[in-house]
């Protein structure tokens, strides 16, 4: 399901809210989520997961084709963690092969 | 800055769009809900400019307790997986945000 999939589907079933609004939380929420990562927060929506920035070192890596070492920066990496009522809502969704 | 809650995303949606406070809780819920009822199914869902969710089938594999070095067998079991996209990469390393991905 891609971002404007989800937004006709909750327009359509939330018929009391304007399409144009329905759109505008949906990227509202996302840019917030971005925003609030962008400046170091973390972002926690129980039952759901939570969202942190994780921080990685400099380190010396290689290019896989030539071998040549080459220095990556530190950086930080967006992350996010299943809260613990959807991680096993998405691992009983479909019960494995037992 | 510390924690953003639900609280504070529904603040953000009632200020920027003017709806009610209750209707704006309410839609962020839904929003929440529908992704999860996806992810619930094994479908991923791509929210542009952000990134994707997606579930992983794991393999049955052999673990161990680290505290008691005891072998265990880890069954096979869905995962969550987040891979954020390459505009919120940029964003969290305070970068210029890269023009659209796809």
């Amino acid at each position: 399901m891609t971002k404007s999939e989800l937004i006709a589907e909750l327009a359509a079933a939330n018929p009391h809210f304007l399409a144009g609004d329905v759109e505008k939380i949906v990227n509202t929420i996302f840019d917030e989520i971005a925003a609030a990562l962008a400046a170091g927060a973390r972002v926690e929506l129980r039952g759901f997961g939570a969202f942190t920035v994780k921080h990685r070192h400099a380190r010396t890596g290689r290019n896989p084709r030539t071998g040549a070492a080459v220095a990556v920066d530190a950086k930080a990496v967006p992350f996010f963690k299943a809260g613990k009522e959807l991680r096993e809502r998405v691992n009983q969704g479909q019960a494995p092969a037992a | 800055m510390d924690t953003v809650t639900r609280a504070h995303l529904a603040e953000t949606i009632y200020e920027q769009i003017g709806l009610s406070r209750n209707e704006s809780a309410e839609l962020l819920e839904s929003v929440l809900a529908r992704i999860a009822a996806m992810l619930e199914r094994g479908e991923s869902v791509k929210i542009s400019r952000f990134g994707t969710f997606s579930v992983r089938q794991k393999g049955r594999r052999i673990g161990r307790n680290p505290k008691t070095g005891v072998e265990v067998p880890i069954l096979p079991r869905r995962v969550l997986v987040f891979r954020p996209s390459q505009v919120l990469k940029a964003q969290v390393n305070g970068l210029e945000v890269a023009d659209d991905e796809e």
